[in-house]
């Protein structure tokens, strides 16, 4: 007993060393597996308030480019409004609640954006108590951002579409050809599309729009276009670097998509 | 005791929020950020008790841990620097550590500069090898060891130089 004790005391700076170095590894290990880091997390009350501190701040300095999209993203839906008043005109809708969007939106705004390292995450400001809950998707009027890992009451962390953890399923704009979308951890504007086979018809410049399979983003988002792409080792599947439209480093204001249909689905598809 | 440890404790409240707010932020030709909270283990008093230098570093790596939402790949970057700073203190200073009559400031800058360095690479090195958690991707671990230590290396030094005058 008194040689254990005498062991403890004199090792005590490497067990606790050890001790420690056990728990931070639990920690790394959990937040390299999806879904799993819970505890680590900067959607908390101190950190969350934290960043929108100095996300007030930050903000002024992106007005004129904030603006800049609004009114783009204005002029985009003003012409979409005008081509569905055309329709409107000789069309007889048979059925109206088949046509109400089963897809709600909710704002956010974007208080923390990384995109330096091989694991991305993003804070934004809505949480459970805006309706914002994990595995929603997120946008922009540009394109994907990612999808909500966790939330709080008022904060909530997404997973960016730069993390070596995401793979959203994606397809040819053209031909439904699908991939998954992963990041190689090089450039933040550059994601790659990978498993799409070799028939599918591919040229450069060509429009990569999610594919509405995973249900949690409707079909026919904008992501990027094809910057260039190779055949891989086994020749039977492309790799595709695909310059995403928007700028990941640079993102603002963002929208977090709510798919009032998904607890319907899920009780349909037995293991998504 | 509260004279040792409030100067410690402003040290690691500040430079926990510099480091989020700013420097993980400037992102120098892409992807080179200084991990100036390193800092904080340099100047922990070099006669505190190697348990509470261990707990310490652990505490100011899980705080930023939280902010980035790294994991626990800081605190444990952090534990292991920790681990190994008496032997570096060792390595560096020699028997003058021994005796524990340094006095920081006052040390040739030489040894002064082996004591960071080692340090600050060791901790690189752990973080990013835990962040990338996958060997394949050693060279892009190497090249991001290799900048930021020179990145926060550059910053500590500018930071002893401002605040010398301070401390006696």
């Amino acid at each position: 007993m008194q040689q254990i004790v005498n062991f403890l005391i004199k090792y005590k700076n490497t067990l606790l060393f050890l001790l420690l170095l056990f728990v931070s590894l639990i920690f790394t290990i959990q937040s390299h597996t999806y879904h799993k880091s819970k505890f680590i997390t900067s959607a908390n009350f101190i950190t969350g308030e934290v960043y929108s501190l100095k996300n007030d701040i930050d903000e002024y300095f992106h007005l004129k480019n904030y603006n800049q999209r609004l009114v783009e993203e204005n002029k985009m839906l003003r012409a979409r409004l005008e081509s569905l008043n055309d329709k409107k005109l000789d069309t007889v809708f048979q059925d109206t609640s088949s046509y109400d969007s089963p897809y709600k939106f909710t704002l956010a705004k974007v208080i923390r954006n990384q995109y330096s390292n091989i694991d991305n995450y993003i804070l934004i400001n809505k949480g459970e108590s805006d309706s914002v809950y994990s595995d929603l998707g997120v946008v922009t009027s540009r394109g994907i951002v990612g999808i909500v890992e966790e939330s709080s009451s008022g904060f909530s962390r997404v997973i960016s579409i730069l993390n070596s953890n995401s793979a959203i399923s994606v397809q040819l704009k053209n031909t439904n050809h699908f991939g998954s979308l992963v990041w190689n951890g090089n450039n933040p504007n550059i994601v790659q599309l990978e498993e799409v086979p070799r028939l599918a018809p591919i040229k450069k410049g060509d429009t990569i729009t999610t594919d509405g399979r995973s249900f949690i983003f409707p079909k026919g988002i904008p992501v990027g276009i094809v910057n260039d792409f190779e055949l891989d080792q086994n020749q039977s599947y492309y790799k595709i670097n695909v310059r995403l439209f928007n700028d990941m480093t640079n993102i603002g204001y963002v929208y977090v998509i709510n798919n009032q249909n998904l607890e319907e689905i899920k009780s349909l598809v037995p293991n998504e | 005791m509260n004279k040792v440890i409030s100067p410690d404790i402003i040290r690691f409240v500040l430079l926990v929020l510099l480091q989020v707010l700013l420097l993980s932020n400037i992102d120098f030709l892409g992807f080179i950020n200084p991990y100036l909270y390193v800092y904080f283990i340099l100047l922990l008093p070099f006669t505190l008790s190697q348990w509470r230098v261990l707990l310490y570093s652990f505490l100011i790596g899980l705080a930023i841990d939280f902010f980035q939402d790294s994991g626990g790949v800081n605190a444990a970057a952090c534990l292991v620097a920790a681990y190994f700073r008496p032997n570096i203190l060792k390595f560096a200073f020699g028997v003058s550590y021994e005796f524990q009559t340094i006095k920081f400031y006052q040390t040739p800058i030489t040894q002064r500069l082996t004591y960071i360095s080692l340090l600050i690479f060791i901790h690189h090195f752990v973080l990013f090898s835990l962040a990338y958690f996958n060997f394949t991707y050693i060279v892009e671990i190497l090249k991001d060891t290799l900048f930021s230590s020179i990145f926060t290396i550059i910053l500590v030094l500018i930071l002893m130089v401002l605040f010398r005058k301070n401390r006696k």
